[in-house]
């Protein structure tokens, strides 16, 4: 499966990042290939909508599961249309995130 | 001739300046008066009576799910995030939709059509003889206020005497509400917070190259600051009123200051007369 990591970098040592659709970068790691990808998010000075633009990126790469600090309305419901999961994480590192992600240490949200 | 009365922020009293400007013009000739302010129009307060309302449409995409193929184009052009395009379905989202169109003409399937929805409604009165008040009405909830602005001045378009009542700001209604005047009455308050909002909104105005003058209402007597500035950008302060708690009253209970003191009146005429002049319009 693929999750993804809101972070303020482009690398697992970078701080996460709790907003979703203003994220800086998703992070995308494939949990069966251990490969990671680091996705800069165009939208993070978009106007508006930004939410479901930032879905819409996810989607496209196939992710199944979101780690984010907060997910906008809009975005939630992008996100849950396309069955992907979200798990909240307000907490340093994306590897941190990792972590607990695979520890099953992380609150789903609903 | 288009008069536009604006404010950097509420609660100025713009709106008693439009009604009263409105109510004495039309003694003596045909006036409409729009209310602009569209997320809460408050001029049919002073003028009550029957009105006639329309709605307000805009178009809205429709997903035609068998023509469809999902290739994504339609959610990668529209720049509002109003589409997301899942494995399985579009999912639109109306409200971040502005109705541009965009994504009719992208969508190589022919699979989206449009469909009117309503944001709001116009409403037109004439609760006096010479005064027709058109009232723009925005649901809650939309944020598409501009859209309704413009169908509100629509329906004034042909009119020869027209003031706007615009809502408080500088942000994109009031920019729709401006455009298109032939001047603009900029109303203050005699205070540091109404003073930095008339610089704002004196910046608009100008930058739209339109003329304008100043109106200070509630005046306590001292607006050197106000005076000094209106004196350092050329702009004509073009009445004050003063601080006053009968004309207060007055004004809550949804009376005009020029039908209960008719003195008024010529001072409002005179004001009208100062918006011709310093818009260019012979006397
Ligand atoms: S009409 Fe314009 S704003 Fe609305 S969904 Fe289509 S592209 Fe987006
Ligand atoms: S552009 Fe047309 S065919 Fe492509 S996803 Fe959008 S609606 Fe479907």
């Amino acid at each position: 499966m693929k999750v993804c990591f809101t972070a303020k970098g482009a690398t697992l040592e970078s701080l996460s990042e709790e907003r979703f659709g203003r994220a800086p970068f998703f992070i995308i790691i494939d949990l069966d290939s251990g490969a990671s990808e680091a996705v800069q998010n165009p939208y993070v000075e978009g106007a508006g909508g930004v939410g479901p633009k930032a879905a819409q990126i996810l989607i496209s790469h196939d992710v199944t599961a979101l780690v984010s600090g907060q997910v906008g309305g809009n975005a939630r419901e992008a996100l849950m249309a396309a069955g992907i999961e979200m798990f909240t994480f307000r907490g340093s590192s994306v590897n941190d995130a990792l972590e607990q992600f695979k520890k099953n240490a992380l609150q789903r949200s609903e | 001739m288009k008069i536009a009365v604006a404010s950097g922020k509420g609660g100025t009293g713009k709106s008693m300046v439009a009604a009263n400007l409105a109510y004495t013009l039309s003694l003596a000739e045909p006036v409409t008066l729009v209310d602009c302010d569209v997320e809460e129009p408050n001029l049919h307060l002073f003028f009550p009576g029957p009105a006639e309302s329309t709605d307000v449409t805009i178009p809205v995409p429709v997903f035609d799910t068998a023509a469809c193929d999902l290739c994504g184009k339609c959610g990668e052009f529209c720049q509002f995030g109003a589409i997301t395009v899942l494995r399985d379905r579009v999912l639109f989202f109306p409200e971040l939709c502005h109705s541009c169109g965009g994504c009719l003409l992208v969508c190589p399937k022919g699979a989206i059509t449009e469909s009117p929805v309503r944001i709001g409604t116009v409403s037109v009165s004439i609760p006096l003889p010479s005064l027709i008040l058109v009232t723009g009405l925005l649901d809650t909830g939309s944020p598409l206020a501009v859209p309704v602005i413009g169908a509100a001045k629509a329906r004034a378009a042909t009119h020869p005497l027209v003031f706007y009542d615009s809502s408080p700001g500088t942000a994109c209604p009031v920019i729709e509400t401006l455009d298109g005047s032939d001047f603009c009455v900029l109303v203050t308050e005699s205070t540091p917070f109404g003073l930095h909002d008339l610089e704002l909104a004196a910046d608009v105005v100008a930058g739209m190259g339109i003329p304008a003058g100043v109106v200070i209402n509630r005046s306590d007597g001292e607006d050197e600051a106000t005076l000094d500035f209106c004196a350092e950008h050329d702009l004509e302060v073009m009445m004050t009123v003063p601080f006053d708690r009968e004309f207060a009253a007055i004004q809550n209970q949804g009376c005009l200051l020029c039908r209960e003191h008719p003195e008024w009146q010529e001072r409002f005429r005179a004001l009208y007369s100062g918006c011709r002049h310093l818009a260019g319009v012979s006397p």
